[in-house]
């Protein structure tokens, strides 16, 4: 993906104005069109807009740390603490099986958690609807798990376990879906080095309109 | 058309004006009636989308053979809607998973609030607009949080935008029914007029650093739903929306704040924001892996699938209606999110021939647009079909064209078109093998 040229402005009003204009202008993606008679106007000239309105107040670093708890695909954001699986298959008995099931297959409408590739079908998606898609056979990166359970799961308490906790269910997870033998350690620097076997599959949409069904 | 669906006994029966005078009418909301018969016949205002159990159909009203007899009922807090009309969202009582827009009981392009279909990941959260407040931080200059009456200060626009969920269609495509309504086939898209804030504007106060390309936007729901969203759609025409159709936003669709992403699968508009970072790469969560994802019949897995494709749909006539010989208008709804829907073609044989529909409402950006097509029925079986062509020349692909490319298990963005097949004796089914 390229880089977009226009964040590169950050403050100044005149390229805000363009950005404001572009933004009442814009139409779908790589398509310049005109502006039919019926759409509205843009408001009126923001040439007196001022380079900051001013409002708001500045976000401590300890207010944003309290909101951010997302984890990317290089690690960063996972917090201190480490986990097995062994010790994960306390923390998923305790706290997940009730609504995934004591082997993860699945309660409806909690999906199936564990279930890895199989040999002779390994890519099903496309051709098997509902076809259980897990972290050991559909997910490109072991990073997103501890993400999302960390702020979303449990679903009845969510962001209820401690950061110990989650590596310990996510360990639990890798291991029960093949990817992570059961004794390994978890932390913040073996868990995004964790490979998952999708990951290749991985491409990025370049639909852009026009006439071919893609 | 609404009368001849219905069986005969649920016509409005004839009253004498004695039965009006002596009570026995049920007048739906009339105070003089409810003083005449001492009776409390106070239309119960509809339950919340999220109550249960479903409530139990009301009885038809009895209206009087002439209301200009007798005066009428005072006015309320809310302007109802008539008695005769009970439009509602389905299923209700979801918690996790999606409730349904009533398309085959609208006109025009723009949803009513109340019925703008709802997908939920963990429930609709309760947020005091005055405790809200919006965080904008990462790779900025100036990581910034705003509260509501903060964020009302910035120049506004208001425009409408479709929103349609990434998994509209499913069951149809799955499980296909010829007893679906529009409304279960298509009707997790909605359309709006949407007021807010360009997010570029917001992005101007905190100083985006250079070279980022991506932001992390999260809600401030039970789910902490999650998208990863390129810069380059928030610099340009994405909004932090506070009101819709004239009002604040709905509690189920986000209140007091949601993003608002102009043309993209409607997961991404995320509800209820309250968290924007700027980020050095895309985040890959969840909702953006494990969901939302296109397998292909290569074998990849197609990321980023934004966009929505062109679509269309016929809501009228559609399962449950019934028709009779003679002329009738067949209208519905077209959208597509890249920009504005150019041509929507009927075929009333099936798909050999093909019509131009007038498009009965500006074709408006990202919008929804009513399309309509007279049709005179001869009273031999026959489909019905309609196909939206956008003003990049992509053209709503048929059902086995979709299946080919897509495949039989695909689980997001159903656009291929959609089929209502007329039975001898006038009724309308969902056309499952389009």
């Amino acid at each position: 993906m390229k880089r977009p040229r226009v964040n590169a402005v950050a403050s100044s009003g005149v390229v805000a104005c363009i950005l404001f204009v572009m933004a009442c202008n814009a139409a779908g993606s790589g398509a310049a069109t005109a502006r039919s008679a019926s759409q509205p106007e843009p408001p009126a000239t923001p040439s007196a807009w001022p380079d900051t309105y001013a409002l708001g107040h500045a976000a401590s670093p300890e207010s944003v740390a309290m909101l951010d708890t997302d984890v990317d695909t290089t690690g960063a954001g996972l917090p201190d603490g480490h986990g097995t699986a062994v010790e994960g298959a306390l923390v998923y008995a305790a706290k997940c099986a009730g609504c995934h099931g004591a082997k993860g297959q699945g309660i409806p409408p909690s999906p199936v958690l564990i279930q890895a590739l199989v040999p002779t079908d390994s890519f099903p998606w496309a051709t098997k609807p509902g076809a259980p898609k897990t972290v050991g056979n559909y997910w490109p990166f072991a990073t997103t798990l501890y993400g999302y359970i960390r702020h979303s799961m449990p679903s009845s308490s969510p962001g209820s376990l401690s950061s110990t906790e989650v590596y310990q269910v996510v360990a639990f997870l890798l291991a029960e879906n093949g990817i992570l033998a059961h004794d390994a350690v978890l932390d913040a620097k073996s868990l995004p080095a964790v490979k998952l076997p999708m990951r290749g599959r991985l491409v990025i949409d370049t639909r852009r309109g026009g006439a071919e069904v893609r | 058309m609404s009368d001849s669906k219905k069986p005969a006994n649920e016509q409005t029966p004839r009253l004498t004006r004695r039965q009006v005078l002596t009570g026995g009418a049920a007048l739906a909301g009339g105070a003089m009636a409810s003083r005449l018969t001492g009776q409390s016949i106070q239309k119960p205002i509809a339950p919340a989308a999220t109550a249960s159990p479903p409530p139990a159909p009301m009885a038809r009203p009895i209206a009087p053979v002439d209301a200009a007899l007798i005066p009428g009922a005072p006015s309320g807090p809310l302007g109802l809607r008539s008695p005769y009309e009970n439009p509602s969202l389905a299923p209700i009582g979801v918690t996790t998973g999606s409730t349904h827009t009533p398309l085959q009981e609208l006109q025009g392009t723009i949803t009513p609030s109340d019925l703008h279909f709802q997908r939920h990941h963990n429930g609709i959260p309760l947020i005091d607009p005055e405790k809200w407040s919006l965080t904008v931080h990462g790779l900025v200059d100036k990581p910034l949080t705003l509260s509501l009456s903060e964020l009302k200060r910035f120049p506004s626009i208001t425009r409408p935008y479709f929103i349609e969920c990434s998994g509209n269609g499913r069951g149809a495509y799955r499980a296909p029914k010829k007893e679906m309504t529009a409304q279960e086939v298509d009707g997790l898209t909605s359309n709006s007029e949407w007021t807010g804030v360009p997010v570029s504007l917001v992005l101007r106060e905190v100083g985006v650093k250079r070279g980022v390309e991506w932001m992390l936007a999260e809600g401030g729901d039970a789910a902490r739903m999650a998208r990863s969203i390129p810069m380059e759609k928030m610099m340009g025409d994405a909004l932090l929306v506070y009101a819709q159709n004239g009002e604040p936003l709905r509690h189920g669709v986000g209140y007091p704040v949601r993003l608002l992403l102009p043309g993209y699968e409607g997961n991404m508009s995320v509800k209820w924001l309250r968290r924007l970072e700027a980020t050095p790469r895309a985040t890959f969560t969840r909702n953006e892996t494990a969901k939302y994802t296109d397998p292909l019949a290569d074998g990849t897995v197609r990321y980023f699938s934004f966009v929505l494709d062109a679509k269309s749909i016929i809501t009228s006539p559609s399962y449950p209606a019934h028709v009779t010989a003679g002329w009738w208008p067949v209208n519905g709804i077209a959208w597509t999110g890249r920009g504005r829907i150019t041509r929507v073609e009927v075929s009333t044989d099936g798909g050999t021939t093909w019509h131009d529909a007038q498009l009965q409402t500006p074709s408006l950006d990202r919008s929804h647009v009513r399309f309509v097509h007279m049709w005179k029925w001869d009273g031999t079986p026959t489909r019905l079909l309609s196909r939206a062509t956008d003003e990049t020349g992509y053209v709503q692909p048929t059902l086995a064209e979709y299946k080919r490319v897509r495949g039989p298990g695909t689980d997001y963005h159903f656009n291929a078109i959609r089929a209502w097949d007329v039975m001898a004796d006038g009724g309308v089914y969902f056309g499952v093998d389009a």
